[in-house]
């Protein structure tokens, strides 16, 4: 070994969660090196060229609100907005964009490139340096050592990659790198819990050999949605998607080859997800359906490569030629990159603490696909949480975790390390209980004071939060302070019961039919408060009935997650408890009574026999 | 935790006293008092012995932890039922290390805590062990058997394919979801609600099963209420005589009545009085004629207006057995002329009023329900306004879950996401 440099903390992997991962640990004043392959691939979208949707989009809010990045480089790189839901309530509206592949790779180089304490390391890791137990580094292929406490390895899929198309299977991450089997290999001896998933891609498409004038077009938003509370508008020229339908045509093709499809031909042992199925198993699964759905989205403003959302295959490539030009504006569509499912190996994430550190060795720090998830906001997510923790472990500070009453993040770590995964985890709006509270809209409110606490958000973006609130706060008690009968309401649209009774400005936002246009109109106090500003306030209004409703469930589980269970807690000690019990809590090691109440099998009974042994006194403990 | 040990069987002489033992040390102490213990499930004529004395030659039972009423190690001692032998075998396990007295119920609670029961059957099994009437052991043997948790389960399966429903179209706005969902989930909360409807409704006619009814006898003074209430009991439950007035307080005989409980309730006659004491004894009457199930309107023949008969009341003629009955019921409470006919009257009437006993036999189990079926109206009521607010119709239906949480487990996000994916096709 001939150099040494010397960082607080290493990310392994250019990826969504690697940034996320380097960008946070660096916002957080520690010297930090982003170690990637290629750093020319750094922010590259390897999946859909898309960005957010339902839950998705809550997570890049909450990201956000952090002070992280892929929110303002996506805000950046955004060729087409949209809010999902918007004719539902606010609480399940999810913001989601289409991306430029270029415009965000360039942008998110750019970003790190400028974020002080972040050193851009090209190389590939050939080992994990493990000293003691604990990890002390990282060395690179050319031998070159950087040592550091904390490491975080985001390696994504390409632990372990299998590439199938049809019968033809390679090694592989994506389409044309090499993996890290050096790594993976001394990963293996590390006997951590390992699990196969699978997850495919489309086939995708030369969109100058594409008739879109015969194709419906799915244009952005009037009012775009931006991801970032920072960010205002757009930077990129806006544009469409097509949408198409696949045929009976396609269909007859598709059930033709089944046998030739690498998953139904029995190559793949890997699970893959329920929500994104191929078109082999929406064929197979839903054959009473005619014709599937097709979206058409341009992975770039200059770039003619478009994505066909739907159509995630493994069939051979002459059968995806074939059924391609089945569909609907596509009779004449050359193919430029057939379609491919990948196996890839992921860790066991109840193998990790609510911090993604890894429990059997002290400073590693696991982050996105690795642990089972799908998805970039996802990994970014979880990128965020390992850098975040990473840096405060390594300057003493106190970890920063997430409760699932208050964040998407949270919910997704507590599911991860408690329930683990059955197949590749993507969020969605029904996973969090308090999603009524939790919303996308009030993600910098629920985030970003704890952001501020942790040490992870510019003064720029603490001004501006700060702002917002006074608008908020002030806006609030203008309207508390004017009272409204229901005759003056009833003549602003608001459909409100003649009872006689008077409503405040505040909670007349929540009636029916409360229009913020129309009560402007008539109500001067209304056009005293900025217009965002009401639009924030009608939402907080609509949902704070609810709010009330779960906040015994929020103590509840509050209660049940600040019950700490010491690391290395016996459960051999507890008789009562089955042995099959003991086994899952020792292995699973929760953190929480909360996280212990979610294994799998764990019974309330079980739960209070342990709660009574944690009250127990230390002493008759140990005697037990 | 602990071992815990009491017999299980009555106290007193009896020919046989059983004496069950459950927890970790069961085992052990069995081995301890019998040498050897027979294998689970087969029975062993064991000497018990403490030392080095025959306490008693009993048969000898064991259960393993996954086949035991407790679902621990279970060891059951069937003694003779003499209550020296109980003493001492007693005696012999307070003897033993880490071994104690269980309280009052504990080996059920046990079984709740540790899964063999679900809540409901422990309330199913108290209600049969206290069974005294057929209708009661009935009803008690339905809950313990489980039929809650299978009709919770059912309704709950309807909760998770309406909440599925919403939620897909929340999770899934972009997708090849079915545009309407709304005729489905409307169709699945009014079966909800139906059905969840006639069960609470019949929770009253089931406590009435277990508690019991109460058939008060009211009528002029002397009209033989005392008497008749004598002739129902078998003995001299009420003092009678010839003076008007005899009865001052209210008089419980407990029978059963066409598989029912039944209490009747013998009252002061109805009349004016300037006798304090007699009108304290009226006025107690008049109230727990109006508070009971029933009342048997005893009259001389000639008009009565103490008390206007409604519902199914029933007036009878008394003392059927000196005045000439036209027609209508006529009870002598002297001959026990008529009362056969009586009891077969009365038995009818109850039993109508029991038949919309359903599966939920208590209060608690109603209110469940009833707050259930209140969630469920408020989401109907968002699926089906104009500016529909899906997620708020989707919380509603948490509630509904949450509120028959006290009847079942929790529900699983795990299990949503699993019928949104059986039923539609997901992912663009």
């Amino acid at each position: 070994m001939f150099h040494v440099k010397h960082y607080d903390v290493i990310v392994i992997g250019g990826g969504h969660a690697g940034t996320e991962a380097a960008a946070a640990a660096a916002r957080m004043g520690v010297a930090t090196a982003l170690v990637t392959l290629r750093a020319e691939a750094i922010g590259a979208m390897s999946c859909n060229p898309a960005i957010g949707g339902l839950g998705k989009g809550h997570l890049v809010r909450e990201i956000d609100a952090l002070d992280g990045v892929m929110g303002r480089m996506a805000d950046r790189a955004g060729i087409q907005f949209r809010l999902l839901n918007r004719r539902k309530g606010p609480a399940v509206r999810g913001p989601r964009a289409q991306i430029d592949r270029r415009l965000y790779r360039e942008a998110m180089q750019q970003e790190l490139a400028r974020q002080p304490g972040l050193t851009i390391i090209e190389g590939e890791v050939s080992r994990l340096c493990i000293d003691g137990g604990a990890i002390s580094g990282v060395e690179l292929a050319s031998g070159v050592v950087l040592s550091a406490g904390r490491v975080v390895l985001t390696a994504g899929t390409f632990l372990n990659g299998v590439i199938h198309i049809g019968d033809q299977r390679m090694q592989g991450g994506r389409m044309g790198d090499s993996p890290s089997r050096v790594l993976a290999a001394q990963l293996a001896e590390l006997a951590l819990p390992v699990g196969r998933l699978k997850t495919g891609t489309p086939p995708r498409l030369d969109g100058r050999t594409i008739d879109w004038a015969r194709l419906d077009s799915q244009p952005g938003d009037d009012d775009p949605a931006l991801f970032s509370f920072l960010s205002r508008a757009p930077e990129a020229r806006q544009i469409s998607c097509g949408i198409t339908h696949t045929t009976e045509a396609t269909h007859q093709i598709v059930r033709d080859n089944l046998s030739r499809s690498a998953m139904y031909g029995g190559h793949i042992e890997g699970v893959g997800p329920r929500y994104c199925p191929s078109i082999e198993d929406k064929i197979v699964r839903f054959a009473d359906k005619t014709s599937h759905q097709v979206f058409l989205e341009p992975e770039g403003l200059d770039d003619h490569t478009v994505y066909p959302n739907g159509l995630s295959t493994s069939l051979p490539e002459e059968v995806q030629h074939a059924y391609i030009r089945t569909i609907s504006g596509l009779e004449r569509t050359e193919i430029l990159q057939p379609g491919y499912a990948i196996e890839y190996d992921y860790f066991d994430p109840r193998s990790l603490h609510l911090t993604l550190e890894t429990r059997s060795v002290p400073g590693l720090y696991f982050a996105g696909q690795i642990n089972g998830t799908t998805g970039y906001e996802e990994a970014a997510a979880q990128g965020l949480v390992a850098g975040l923790n990473a840096a405060a472990a390594s300057c003493g500070r106190a970890s920063v975790e997430f409760s699932r009453t208050e964040s998407y993040i949270g919910v997704m770590i507590d599911d991860l390390t408690s329930r683990g995964v059955t197949e590749p985890y993507r969020m969605f709006t029904s996973r969090a209980e308090f999603r009524l509270t939790v919303r996308a809209d009030n993600a910098d409110r629920r985030l970003t004071p704890v952001g501020l606490s942790a040490g992870c958000v510019s003064d720029a973006r603490r001004i501006s939060f700060e702002a917002k609130l006074d608008a908020i706060d002030r806006g609030r008690s203008i309207l508390a302070g004017v009272k409204l009968g229901p005759r003056e309401l009833g003549a602003a649209g608001v459909n409100v019961s003649r009872d006689g009774v008077k409503r405040n400005g505040y909670e007349a936002l929540s009636l029916p039919g409360a229009d913020i246009v129309s009560l402007r109109d008539v109500f001067p106090a209304f056009r005293e408060v900025e217009f965002p500003v009401l639009e924030q306030l009608q939402i907080d209004s609509t949902y704070d009935q609810y709010a009330d409703r779960q906040s015994r469930e929020v103590a509840d589980l509050r209660r049940q997650e600040s019950q700490r269970i010491p690391a290395g807690f016996n459960y051999d000690l507890i008789s009562g408890l089955s042995n099959e019990l003991k086994l899952k809590l020792g292995r699973q090691q929760p953190e929480s009574l909360l996280q212990a109440a979610r294994i799998e099998g764990v019974t309330p009974a079980a739960l209070l026999l342990v709660l009574s042994h944690l009250r127990k006194p230390s002493a008759e403990r140990q005697a037990g | 935790m602990d071992t815990i040990y009491a017999t299980a069987t009555a106290r007193g002489r009896a020919g046989v006293a059983v004496i069950r033992i459950s927890g970790p040390m069961a085992y052990a102490v069995g081995q301890a008092l019998c040498g050897n213990l027979p294998a689970p499930r087969v029975a062993g004529l064991r000497n018990l012995t403490w030392q080095g004395a025959l306490l008693d030659q009993a048969l000898v039972l064991t259960f393993a932890r996954d086949a035991s009423f407790t679902g621990e190690e279970v060891v059951e001692l069937q003694t003779h039922g003499g209550p020296a032998v109980v003493g001492a075998v007693l005696r012999a396990l307070a003897d033993q290390t880490g071994l104690r007295l269980a309280e009052a119920g504990e080996f059920t609670r046990r079984a709740l805590e540790n899964g063999v029961l679900d809540l409901a059957q422990v309330e199913g099994l108290a209600d049969l062990i206290d069974a005294e009437t057929e209708a009661q052991r009935r009803q008690a043997v339905r809950v313990l058997s489980g039929a809650v948790g299978e009709k919770v389960e059912r309704w709950r399966r309807d909760l998770i394919r309406a909440g599925a429903l919403l939620e897909a179209t929340i999770d899934f706005a972009d997708e090849d979801v079915p545009v309407d969902v709304s005729p489905e989930v409307l169709a699945l909360i009014d079966g909800l609600v139906a059905d969840l409807g006639r069960e609470a409704a019949g929770v009253a006619a089931a406590e009435r099963i277990r508690d019991g009814f109460e058939v008060a006898i009211v009528g002029a003074p002397n009209a033989g209420k005392s008497t008749l209430l004598n002739q129902l009991a078998g003995r001299e439950a009420a003092i009678t005589s010839e003076i008007a007035g005899t009865t001052r307080d209210v008089i419980e005989v407990r029978m059963e009545i066409a598989g029912l409980p039944v209490t009747f309730l013998d009252t002061a006659g109805l009349r004016e009085t300037a006798d304090r004491l007699e009108q304290a004894g009226i006025d107690r009457a008049l109230a727990r004629a109006e508070a009971a199930d029933l009342r048997l309107i005893l009259t001389d023949g000639g008009p009565f207006t103490g008390m206007v008969p409604r519902g199914d009341d029933l007036v009878v003629l008394g003392k059927a057995d000196t005045i000439y009955a036209h027609g209508g019921l006529a009870v002598s409470g002297l001959t026990g002329a008529g009362v056969p006919e009586l009891m077969a009257r009365i038995g009818e009437i109850l039993q109508r009023r029991v038949g919309s006993a359903g599966t939920l036999v208590r209060e608690r189990h109603r209110v469940a329900v009833t707050s259930a079926i209140a969630a469920l109206a408020e989401s109907r009521a968002e699926v089906v306004r104009d500016d529909s607010r899906v997620e708020l119709a989707a919380e509603h239906l948490r509630q509904a879950v949450r509120a028959l949480d006290a009847l079942v487990g929790r529900m699983d996000v795990d299990d949503l996401l699993g019928e949104i994916f059986a039923s539609f096709c997901i992912g663009k």
